[in-house]
């Protein structure tokens, strides 16, 4: 069996599994935020109407709460979203709540690594669909909509067919100008946003053994936008010290076995790859960065689960140290703890020194909500992860996906800009 | 299950334009559904009748996690989308919170149905009859555990141990 197969068999207590069999998985980590969490609270109300008791969850120690989409409150109504998340975790008991405004918090996938709240071999489901982003720690991790997670408050268990796995090798480390960013949007350009529908894409090689484990964190992320149901990497030494410094024992590194079955192989050489943008409106929509169109752009925006990690900042502050940005920029560090690393190691200074707007950790534009969402016919560069219309704000702007060392290099020129170009 | 078509015909319709991002705060389910397509079709939610269908190209509901997307077309009063290809967490909040039923078709069947048809769709026997056109399609069969997700009424009221 290869790893999913083998997390799947062990929490759904069987011996063996195969792609296309439907197990109950019991789930080892549960998380909501500020948007499935009062989708969730409604599910509740709903299930008490229909008589079905809503007095207890399974394992409140297992259920963890995070603030992030619309926080610091945008307005009314997502204060009180703050509010009835605030009731819901005193109500059943669940400490483990990030709150904004007392100590660390921050976008839900970045504190799910940053406080080690997921294992390698956990089975890790979260009511928003970038939950995979943890796959990068060896676990079994998945986005559910809110009445699957309500179901597994209540049940501790939830059911998946297990998937097929297509496994990415990457031969060789990527230069220096490429970051994982690039890679999975060329995966992406190359096999469509439901070219790894349902599967489990997992990635491996030489490459990924060389990257950080925040890069293998960004690749897992996107898998998402390829329309899979999670990505994965086997976790390594490297996993091993990132969660141990993080304060996490007894850790498992569960790998798949050396006759694992995959459904299909892919091969990048590292050193072939090259910055990529996904244009308009699609992150399938890939250019090399040197052949993207020449356009005005209005904003550029570093922030979000895929690329506000501390290592997404530091790419940010290699290029703008000693620079000035042509158009609005924002860099919004996707944790406290990353905002903190950011101010102790010089980054904020280079930043504000550049002439951008610091925010705190927020998903934010990155889904339209606030904190700097595109006007009509504005064009943005991103850091963040779909670029569907309408996706940061008004129907008719445009986003450009890029690594956060292109969207810096863009926001000195003001043009979609290859960070070998810059002058 | 008889209903009229509503068509778009392309791939990939997203939940960013199913229920803009804007909408995540909101948890009315009449007031989401007024917001329903808004992001593709801005008409959507004064044409809609209860009943409708919607037909569309290939992984429909691709994007996020939202329980919002099926909430918002369900209170619009749509009974059934019909579609090439579903992405896999519309596809489940559809089901397993008995919202509306995800229907995949073949190519033919796609492009044989037009908007406003009136189609009548007996999950028993897999047909989908065109009572406008005098046709009758295939649907894929719905998995074994869907399948039974949907009989019972949704996740909630499927019982795994009773199988």
């Amino acid at each position: 069996m290869n790893i999913v197969e083998k997390i799947l068999a062990r929490a759904s207590g069987k011996s063996k599994v195969s792609p296309d069999d439907v197990v109950f998985a019991n789930v080892d980590k549960v998380m909501m935020h500020d948007v499935s969490g009062p989708g969730v609270i409604k599910v509740f109300d709903k299930l008490q109407k229909q008589g079905i008791s809503v007095d207890k969850l399974w394992d409140s120690t297992k259920v963890w709460v995070a603030e992030d989409h619309f926080v610091p409150s945008a307005e009314k109504v997502s204060a009180e979203n703050i509010v009835k998340l605030s009731n819901f975790t005193k109500r059943y008991g669940i400490e483990k709540h990030f709150k904004y405004g007392m100590g660390q918090y921050g976008i839900c996938h970045t504190i799910s690594h940053e406080e080690a709240m997921v294992m390698p071999g956990d089975v890790y489901v979260g009511g928003d669909s970038h939950t995979n982003t943890t796959g990068a720690l060896g676990a079994f991790a998945c986005g559910l909509g809110h009445t699957d997670v309500a179901y597994v408050l209540l049940n501790g268990k939830i059911w998946f067919k297990v998937p097929e796995t297509f496994y990415f090798k990457l031969n060789g480390k990527l230069p220096d100008h490429v970051m994982a960013k690039d890679f999975i949007l060329k995966i992406i350009g190359d096999i469509g946003t439901d070219g790894g529908a349902y599967r489990t894409m997992q990635f491996g090689g030489s490459g990924i053994d060389e990257m950080s484990v925040q890069s293998r964190l960004t690749m897992c992320n996107m898998t998402t936008e390829a329309g899979a149901k999670n990505g994965i990497v086997e976790p390594d030494q490297k996993v091993f010290d990132y969660l141990t410094r993080r304060g996490a024992t007894n850790l498992n590194l569960i790998k798949g076995d050396s006759d694992a079955e995959y459904e299909k192989i892919f091969e990048y050489e590292g050193s072939e790859l090259e910055p990529v943008v996904a244009k308009p409106f699609s992150p399938e929509n890939i250019s090399v960065v040197r052949e993207a169109p020449s356009v005005e752009l209005d904003k550029c925006y570093i922030g979000s689960c895929t690329g506000a990690k501390y290592e997404d900042l530091e790419a940010a502050a290699k290029i703008l140290k000693g620079r000035k940005v042509k158009i609005r920029t924002e860099i919004l560090p996707a944790a406290i703890s990353i905002y903190q690393r950011a101010m102790e190691n010089g980054l904020l200074k280079i930043f504000l020194d550049a002439g951008v707007t610091v925010g705190p950790p927020t998903c934010g534009a990155c889904c339209g909500a606030h904190m700097g969402v595109l006007a009509k016919d504005e064009i943005c560069i991103s850091t963040t992860n779909r670029n569907f219309p309408g996706r940061m704000g008004h129907i008719e702007s445009q986003t450009y996906l890029s690594s956060p060392l292109v969207a810096a290099a863009s926001a000195v020129t003001g043009k979609i800009t290859d960070p070998r170009d810059l002058k | 299950m008889k209903g009229n078509i509503i068509k778009y015909a392309q791939d990939n319709i997203d939940t960013d334009v199913i229920i803009p991002g804007q909408y995540l705060k909101v948890h009315d389910y009449a007031e989401l559904a007024t917001h329903a397509m808004e992001g593709l079709d801005p008409d959507f939610h004064s044409k809609v009748k209860e009943g409708d269908f919607i037909l569309s190209g290939k992984n429909f509901g691709c994007g996020s996690s939202r329980e919002h997307a099926p909430i918002a077309l369900s209170h619009s009063g749509i009974k059934a989308v019909l579609a090439l290809s579903f992405a896999r967490i519309f596809y489940r909040n559809a089901v397993d919170g008995a919202f509306l039923l995800p229907i995949e078709i073949d190519q033919d069947a796609y492009n044989a149905i037009s908007e406003g048809d009136e189609i009548d769709i007996d999950i028993a026997s897999n047909e989908i009859k065109n009572i406008t056109k005098n046709q009758t399609y295939k649907m894929k069969p719905f998995s074994e555990i869907i399948g039974k997700i949907i009989s019972a009424g949704g996740l909630f009221k499927y019982k795994p141990d009773q199988d």
